[in-house]
């Protein structure tokens, strides 16, 4: 039986909120601006909480890499039923350079170190939309174009979640007031061993374009000649 | 929660050419609360902005998608009512033991706050319905406690507070309805006027004369639906408030046991007007929550509705109309909270507070749900857009659980008695 299942889950910019760029264009407006937990990881954090029901997991471990803040989301995560929490301290620089191979890192030498049998993430990735423990296996069931596929893997395993994995659930007020007394952890990249200069660096950010009129044709001869114009073919 | 529900709904919801569907988008996304100097999360600890995400994700998913349905067709929404039960909200401020959630006042306040963004009416019964549960929760004895409260907590069983009568309003003391000792059993006559939730609801809270005339006679006693001459009125027809039916509350000799009183005899007036104070912060909330979800309405509108050439935001007076709107939403926000502190504490102040909070509250929040309708021109006056339904149902809010006018009373009297 799988012992540990850690949750990655991230503070991001709230999904409703209208995303603006920085006037000197170094990138988007973060200050101020409402912070939530990224839906996908809501359904990350509700798979394990469900897998921790079933009795095939036995505890939940909510990581989240950032500044202070990041705490308020491993909080509500653990209102929804984790166990405790990891606050993996990055801050500053370090912070806006913080991409998917750091994070990446930092989440496979935690895995380590915590005896993770399993971690699940908000999707990019391996799509789930069905996750079920069988042994010392998992059985995974993924939506891919041509319809749904059926894997089994080996444990330790890393399985992202799909928007149709399951409806996350509410905190209720009391599991909110005993998730002020599960514990949230401090840890640094450093201890971990994790290097966290980035390869990669932000020139601009702009925002998209803004989608221009269309222009109507009568024949199908004026849309090759229009096409033909403007360099298409 | 709200996130992933309301992104599977965007994406299938394709097109935004149409006014109506953009109303109804802008009426659910709004909901979370995004725009700065009103974000009503400000100054509020971790926790209770925890408990007030529950609530504003709650309202957003499982209330406002509902509120006008609920509206037209006047129906009490049993099961989402038990669905927030679940979560802990239908004994807010009631004790642990008995299946309560255990909050302050405060918490309270911020909860309500948010679902009414939701639904205005349907949270308000849900508020009436925590403040019985609170009043059996505080004054009965153990056993009324523990054969009433863990049901009222989860809504199994649902609660009405009774204690206008069609002779008796604002001079709530001079009630009617008897209660004559007869053995072990008060047997009641009378009847209650405009009781929310009669007729649906389980559990009534009465409040009836076991003594002589005025307050020190009145005794509260707790009456189950299906005891022989218990009956009700004709469903009232309301302007708002549709999602909770209203009746009149008959009693013709009715028995009561003596052991489901409520205190001691003589006691009932005083646990009524207890009752009160959190019912008037809790009914203000609710105020403040459909102000909230009117002013971000108007916002939304004022950005999206053209006229001579420019967006309506570019208008100077509007855009002062709509700052006022802010601020005053903001300042009744401060009163009620405050008033909500001061309850907590049981403070000296805690009742005068409440009365103004209620009072400021629910005429301010009113006068800025009937400008953001103002704002929306002719699409105000129309159903499909949600602000003339937070106007209609917000404006019983000036009238009930004490009139602004008996409010102005309360107040006067606390600066005009010699202390």
């Amino acid at each position: 039986m799988a012992a540990r299942v850690l949750v990655g889950v991230k503070r991001v910019i709230d999904y409703a909120v209208k995303i603006r760029v920085k006037p000197d264009n170094t990138g988007v407006v973060t200050d101020g601006v409402k912070h939530s937990m990224n839906p996908f990881c809501e359904i990350a954090v509700e798979e394990a909480v469900r897998l921790k029901e079933k009795k095939l997991v036995k505890e939940v471990v909510a990581v989240s890499c950032g500044p202070q803040q990041v705490q308020e989301t491993i909080r509500t995560a653990l209102a929804m039923g984790a166990d405790r929490g990891i606050h993996v301290e990055v801050s500053g620089k370090d912070y806006d350079t913080l991409g998917p191979l750091q994070v990446s890192k930092i989440l496979a030498a935690l895995a380590k170190k915590e005896e993770a049998s399993l971690v699940i993430l908000g999707k990019q990735g391996t799509f789930a939309s069905e996750v079920t423990i069988d042994g010392d296996k998992i059985k995974v069931i993924r939506e891919i174009d041509g319809g749904l596929e059926t894997i089994k893997i080996n444990m330790p395993a890393v399985v992202t979640a799909d928007l149709r994995l399951n409806t996350p659930r509410y905190a209720t007020l009391p599991n909110i007031m005993k998730a002020k007394k599960k514990k949230i952890a401090s840890v640094k990249p450093g201890e971990l061993g994790v290097d966290l200069t980035s390869r990669l660096e932000v020139l601009r950010v702009e925002e998209p374009a803004q989608r221009q009129a269309g222009v109507k044709v009568e024949t199908v001869e004026d849309l090759v000649g229009k096409l033909k114009e403007a360099g298409r073919i | 929660m709200a996130a992933t529900a309301a992104l599977c709904r965007l994406s299938r919801l394709g097109s935004y050419s149409f006014k109506r569907s953009r109303g109804l988008i802008f009426n659910r996304v709004q909901s979370r609360g995004i725009a700065a100097c009103i974000d009503p999360s400000i100054g509020l600890t971790d926790e209770q902005k925890e408990f007030q995400k529950v609530a504003f994700d709650f309202a957003a998913n499982e209330m406002a998608p509902h509120m006008a349905e609920w509206d037209q067709n006047e129906m009490f929404p049993v099961e989402t009512m038990r669905k927030a039960a679940q979560l802990g909200f239908g004994g807010i401020y009631v004790q642990p033991e008995v299946g309560g959630s255990g909050l302050s006042r405060l918490d309270t306040s911020i909860i309500f706050e948010a679902l009414s963004t939701g639904c205005a009416s349907t949270t308000a019964y849900i508020s009436i319905h925590n403040m019985c549960a609170w009043m059996i929760d505080t004054f009965g004895s153990n056993e009324l406690r523990e054969k009433f409260c863990p049901d009222l907590c989860s809504m199994e069983k649902f609660a009405s507070y009774c204690l206008t009568e069609p002779g008796s309003g604002s001079d709530a003391a001079s009630l009617l309805t008897n209660a004559k000792l007869q053995g072990d059993h008060y047997v009641l006559n009378g009847s209650k006027a405009f009781i929310s939730g009669g007729g649906d609801t389980d559990v009534y809270v009465v409040m009836c004369r076991t003594g002589g005339k005025g307050p020190k006679g009145i005794s509260c006693v707790v009456v189950e639906k299906g005891t022989p001459g218990l009956s009700f009125g004709k469903k009232e027809k309301k302007v708002g408030w549709n999602s909770q039916p209203t009746r009149a509350v008959i009693f013709e000799d009715c028995a009561v046991p003596v052991t489901n009183r409520l205190g001691v005899e003589g006691q009932g007036f005083n646990i009524a007007m207890k009752g009160l104070n959190g019912g008037r912060i809790n009914i203000a909330s609710c105020s403040l929550g459909a102000a909230h979800a009117s002013v971000q309405l108007a916002r939304d509108h004022l950005c999206i509705r053209k006229q001579f050439g420019e967006t309506l935001s570019n208008s100077q007076f509007l855009q002062f109309k709509l700052a006022e709107m802010a601020t005053r939403l903001v300042a009744s926000r401060l009163m009620v909270r405050q008033a909500a502190v001061a309850l907590q504490e049981d403070r000296p102040d805690a009742v005068a507070l409440c009365s103004m909070a209620k009072l400021f509250a629910t005429d301010e929040c009113f006068s800025i749900c009937n400008q953001a309708l103002q704002m929306h021109g002719g699409y105000g006056y129309l159903k499909d857009y949600a602000v003339q339904q937070f106007v209609r149902d917000i404006r019983v809010h000036q009238i009930l659980e004490g009139t602004n006018e008996v409010m102005r009373m309360i107040i006067a009297r606390n600066l005009l008695t010699e202390s």
